[in-house]
């Protein structure tokens, strides 16, 4: 099972087990995870799904489409470097991922 | 949204419980409406720590599920149902909250105290304390000679679009009847699955009562180079039907053409669902009218989402000035505001009322509200396919239409959530980063 571990802006962690093919927006708004909104249920519209990813998780995502990049510039939180939109990320069946929620996506 | 497997039997459990209820105490919240504004009332509700019963009642079969996709990825089917899903199960029960599926309110009896019971047309009774309306709209009829044909469909709801996507097959051509928001979509979605599509707009443009002119003007020719036929002011006699009489062929045009088509989809607007608040006596003019804390004119009742008339929720809006959104935006905002007024809070709507709409490759993303502007500038790169307009009132920016212009959008959006402006001279520079000149007050 692919894992999400959800680390809020108070340093609670959730761990989330999720399905292969979902994506981490999902698998946290399903099991109502806060600190995702993800108004537009994954439709790369809103950025209210923004996550920071742990470094070393980095390299198993998906490269960044423009749009996912410039949706970054808009969060309510500002973007770092391991910003990313969680709706765009996809659990495979050996996912282990380590993210940390904003204080605030609206 | 797994109607054969969760429809009936796990509706009559639920229901038999409510009813078990009701001999002792008339208790808790009722929501009628398992609608995004519904959802979201349970949940918001549950995170301000509110302790009593809570019911989420829906009419359709399915457990609440998001709409919007159901015009997009879910009809050209790269989104499967299960993943429109709002929350797991196990997010209900450990929240406490009641779901209960296809049952239809058709009565609300009640106390002077503002409790009640609410009657199912199956029978079954529901009591509460408190009631939410979270009812929504349905869509508008098409009011022609041969509207009733099989092969002419709405797209409102999941068993709309599993209906749709049950057809298709035999489909060659489609009309899509209304040129809005659902029905551009919609024909985007039927074009990319190799469908000719002829869309028919009774008005002079395109989604005219969402956006501004230069808007309907670029999706008019971006949509007519990517395939649409697209026929505005167009006038309609009646829907054709095929040789046997029963399923449709076609439309007639008012000069006796007929566009050929075996699917004609209806996308002409919602009507909100007021039966209920009118049989309660509650004030109703185009929707529900409630106060700026989501309680309608019975002091008590709160009506959330599509279905309220709500006062213009733009900071710095007129006093008087009301409107009714159709969005999930509205509905969520809408939602955390009536949550906060049972809790005996009284909360303004917080953030920027805010659309979306994705049309083939064409992502539209509009900001603010543009009710009363006066003047607008227009952005647009056509190299990088960006395009925006920007509508101001009285000199101050109040709303953005933006295609594949994210940043536009974002900028306008923080803009306005902070109270400030972007001047629209500087604004006219396509080349300007509009984040970069913004301005205090
Ligand atoms: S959910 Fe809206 S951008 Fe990710």
């Amino acid at each position: 099972m692919p894992t999400v571990h959800f680390t809020d802006a108070e340093g609670t962690v959730r761990d989330i087990e999720g399905n292969a093919g979902d994506s981490v927006m999902e698998t946290a708004v399903r099991n109502g995870v806060p600190g995702i909104v993800a108004e537009c249920g994954g439709s790369l519209s809103c950025a209210t799904c923004h996550v920071f990813v742990r470094e070393d998780c980095l390299d198993q995502l998906p490269e960044m489409e423009e749009m996912e990049d410039e949706m970054l510039y808009g969060t309510v939180v500002d973007r770092e470097d391991n910003s990313r939109l969680s709706c765009q990320l996809r659990l495979a069946e050996d996912t282990d991922l380590y993210v940390t929620t904003p204080e605030a996506q609206v | 949204m797994d109607a054969t497997k969760t429809g009936t039997t796990a509706a009559h459990s639920v229901s038999a419980d409510a009813t078990a209820v009701e001999g002792a105490v008339r208790t808790g919240l009722l929501i009628i409406g398992a609608s995004q504004s519904g959802v979201q009332l349970a949940v918001s509700l549950r995170a301000l720590g509110f302790d009593e019963h809570i019911t989420l009642l829906g009419e359709e079969d399915h457990r609440p599920y998001q709409r919007p996709a159901l015009s997009k990825e879910f009809l050209q089917g790269t989104v499967e149902s299960e993943s429109l899903i709002f929350r797991s199960n196990e997010y209900w029960q450990e929240h406490n909250v009641a779901l209960v599926k296809g049952q239809r309110i058709e009565r609300i009896e009640r106390e002077s105290d503002g409790s009640g019971v609410a009657h199912a047309a199956s029978g079954a009774r529901f009591p509460f304390k408190r009631l939410a309306l979270t009812v929504g709209a349905r869509a508008r009829k098409l009011d022609l000679p041969g509207a009733e044909l099989d092969g002419v469909v709405y797209l409102r709801n999941a068993d709309d679009a599993l209906a749709l996507k049950a057809q298709l097959d035999g489909v060659r051509e489609a009309v899509v009847i209304g040129g809005g928001f659902i029905g551009l979509e919609a024909a985007s979605s039927l074009h990319k699955m190799g469908k000719a599509v002829t869309v028919l707009e009774y008005g002079p443009r395109l989604i005219g009562r969402a956006v501004g002119e230069e808007t309907s003007e670029y999706f008019l020719n971006a949509h007519r180079e990517r395939g649409l036929d697209i026929r505005l002011d167009a006038r309609m006699n009646r829907l054709v039907p095929a040789g046997d009489g029963s399923r449709v062929a076609g439309v007639e045009l008012a000069d006796g053409s007929v566009v050929p088509a075996q699917l004609v989809l209806v996308g002409i607007g919602v009507v909100p669902n007021t039966e209920l608040a009118e049989q309660l006596g509650l004030d109703v003019d185009n929707g529900i009218v409630v106060d700026r804390h989501a309680v309608a004119s019975d002091g008590t009742t709160v009506a959330v989402g599509d279905v309220a008339n709500i006062p213009n929720p733009l900071p710095g809006a007129p006093e008087g000035e009301r409107i009714r959104l159709e969005s999930v935006n509205n509905a969520i905002e809408h939602a955390k505001v009536a949550a906060y007024s049972l809790m005996g809070r009284s909360e303004d709507y917080a953030g920027i009322p805010w659309f979306w709409s994705n049309q083939a490759d064409l992502k539209l993303q509009i900001a603010g509200l543009t009710l009363g502007y006066d003047s607008t500038v227009v952005r647009r790169d056509d190299e990088r396919g960006k395009f925006s307009v920007l509508y101001y009132r009285d000199g101050r920016i109040i709303a953005a239409d933006c295609v594949n212009a994210p940043l536009d959008f974002m900028a306008v959006k923080n803009a306005l959530a902070k109270g400030q402006n972007i001047p629209a001279d500087a604004a006219a520079d396509p080349a300007v980063v509009l984040k970069t000149i913004v301005t205090d007050g």
